[in-house]
């Protein structure tokens, strides 16, 4: 089965090996990194490329090659997580809100339009704003503005599953709410919860990372994709033009795989989307 | 059409007053002596009791909401800590440049996306259209505030360019308004055209499959005509709601390309707004931007309705 879905889907294989690469030499990068992100060799500022750093060295001499392994990590460890909690919260609030219906249902889907009035930077920006610029409050400010799109979908498919026979059954043999809907309607909703989770994914990282660049996500000296390109970097990116590179190279390679993979991944769950997409 | 149109004045009320509530209660959600702790750290108020007292944070909450939104009703948004002048009067200065650079991306977007999308659409799997997918795909994964990073540091390295600081208006000289906004307004715009170039080509696609497109090529029209006169019309529709989101999406969502080449739009107001900890410029702001959403929203809705009339019985 997954041979046939490689021979299908050559780009999205690919992109799949490409992202399971950039995450094992993220989260490995204690291990593969030449030297510490954080060490600063005096004799060496603003080095080019080549020689004992490999990618050059920025404004504190320290290993660009490094940080940007260890960038990767904070990037997308930040980016996953604030995924996860995301889908997890988008997904309980449209499987209650689709199923129970009513007033809940009603007050539920304002929030959402209010959440969505916004563009999702600017909610982000404010969210840090009144949190502060901490790494979990990063996380749960991505998160926060997922849940809508992610409770829409899922509602969606759950107001058209309550009305099949499978749930009805379920419900005539006595099943109880909790049940039906953990063992009979969530299953059913995995497809378009991964498809959506996935494409989020990739928004969640370019969110993340704008956030860097504007100073109010990681904070320096710890290093994430987005504050390598922070103005206290861009300040001497004249002076030293490679430092500019390796972040957002990984930054687009990454978002790049994702969204290939994203796109096979609904080729695969959604035929109905076939015929005019692929 | 009446009845569509009022419900969906209610659900825009509905919406706005939401967004009251939420701009209203994001800077009280922590209590209030962590807000007036941060004030402190920043400096740049004097007088914490006064600065209290114009917040209205010495007053119950919903004494303070009504208060506030008494004020936001007679268009007065409250006080910037920063600049001391009015938030609305801030956030109308801003709002033409924001608008100049929507405009601007939207137009270059659509002149990149039309014709390549429709290319892409008329040859399918052809060359063309492996190139479109390819630039969409990249268009959307590259980003594009990094692009823009490039750009100025290559521009100065190459060329000596360096973009102009301070808005100047079109009136006042045209030349130089185009060169401060033509290269984020291009950046911007093939990063929109990501999104629109499949649009183009997918809605395309799904007219060319009509009836009437068979008695069209029956009649024995050219493939120009068919495709430009006869598909193309019918995939616009689409397309313009596509245009509206977009518009509302970049009037402040273009927040890190207006603070890299300095323009003074609504998203660098937010972000400086921020920066600075100016509260009431923040919570203005937020209402101010929500509202615009909103009603942008239902004028595309009215227009949507009004193209294409099954929409109000649904």
């Amino acid at each position: 089965m997954v041979g046939r879905w490689v021979r299908r889907h050559p780009v999205g294989a690919l992109s799949a090996l490409v992202l399971a690469g950039i995450l094992a030499a993220s989260a490995f990068a204690a291990l593969v990194s030449p030297h510490d992100p954080y060490a600063q060799d005096y004799d060496a500022l603003m080095r080019p490329p080549g020689g004992r750093y490999a990618l050059g060295t920025d404004y504190l001499g320290r290993d660009v090659l490094s940080r940007t392994l260890y960038g990767g990590r904070m990037s997308l460890f930040i980016s996953l997580a604030a995924i996860a909690a995301g889908t997890v919260a988008g997904t309980i609030i449209g499987l209650l809100s689709g199923f129970y219906g009513g007033w809940f249902d009603g007050i539920v889907q304002r929030v959402m339009d209010v959440m969505m009035a916004l563009p999702s930077i600017i909610l982000a920006l404010a969210l840090m704003a009144v949190l502060g610029p901490r790494t979990e409050n990063v996380i749960l400010a991505i998160a926060t503005i997922i849940v809508p799109s992610l409770s829409r979908i899922v509602r969606g498919t759950v107001l058209q599953l309550r009305e099949r026979q499978f749930v009805e059954a379920a419900t005539a043999l006595g099943a109880s709410d909790a049940r039906v809907l953990s063992r009979h309607v969530l299953p059913n909703t995995l497809a378009p919860i991964i498809v959506v989770a996935t494409n989020a994914l990739a928004g969640a990282i370019l969110i993340e990372a704008s956030l860097g660049f504007l100073g109010l996500g990681t904070q320096l000296p710890v290093p994430s994709w987005g504050n390598m390109l922070s103005e206290e970097a861009r300040r001497y990116f004249e002076q030293a033009p490679w430092m500019a590179l390796p972040p957002g190279i990984a930054l687009s390679l990454t978002v790049l795989a994702v969204n290939f993979l994203g796109d096979a991944l609904r080729d695969t769950m959604d035929p109905r989307l076939r015929r005019v997409h692929s | 059409m009446r009845p569509f149109l009022v419900r969906r004045l209610i659900l825009g009320l509905a919406a706005v007053l939401g967004l009251s509530v939420l701009a209203f209660g994001l800077i009280r959600i922590i209590p209030g002596d962590a807000v007036m702790a941060q004030l402190a750290e920043s400096g740049n108020v004097a007088d914490l009791t006064a600065a209290r007292a114009q917040l209205g944070l010495d007053r119950p909450f919903a004494v303070q909401y009504v208060a506030w939104l008494g004020g936001v009703v007679r268009g007065d948004l409250g006080t910037s800590f920063w600049s001391k002048r009015p938030v609305m009067q801030d956030l109308l200065a801003a709002l033409p440049v924001s608008v100049e650079l929507a405009v601007l991306a939207m137009v270059l977007s659509m002149l990149i996306s039309l014709p390549l999308g429709a290319a892409a659409a008329a040859r399918r799997g052809g060359a063309m259209d492996v190139g479109a997918r390819l630039l969409s795909f990249s268009g959307l994964s590259v980003p594009h505030f990094w692009i823009a990073t490039l750009v100025l540091l290559y521009g100065s390295i190459w060329f000596r360019w360096v973009p102009p600081l301070g808005y100047v208006s079109p009136r006042v000289s045209f030349g130089q308004n185009l060169e401060q906004f033509f290269i984020p307004a291009a950046i911007l715009g093939v990063h929109l055209s990501a999104r629109s170039l499949r649009l183009v080509r997918s809605s395309l696609l799904e007219a060319l499959q009509e009836d009437y497109i068979r008695t069209a090529w029956a009649k024995g029209l050219p493939g120009a005509r068919v495709l430009w006169g006869h598909a193309l019309r019918n995939a616009l529709i689409p397309i313009l709601t596509i245009l509206g989101s977009q518009f509302t999406y970049l009037l402040s969502g273009s927040v890190i390309l207006e603070d890299i080449f300095s323009l003074s739009g609504i998203g660098r107001y937010v972000v400086e707004a921020i920066t600075h900890r100016d509260y009431p410029a923040v919570q203005g702001a937020i209402l101010f931007t929500g509202l615009v959403v909103v009603g942008v929203n239902l004028v595309i809705d009215l227009t949507y309705a009004w193209i294409d009339p099954r929409i109000r019985y649904q």
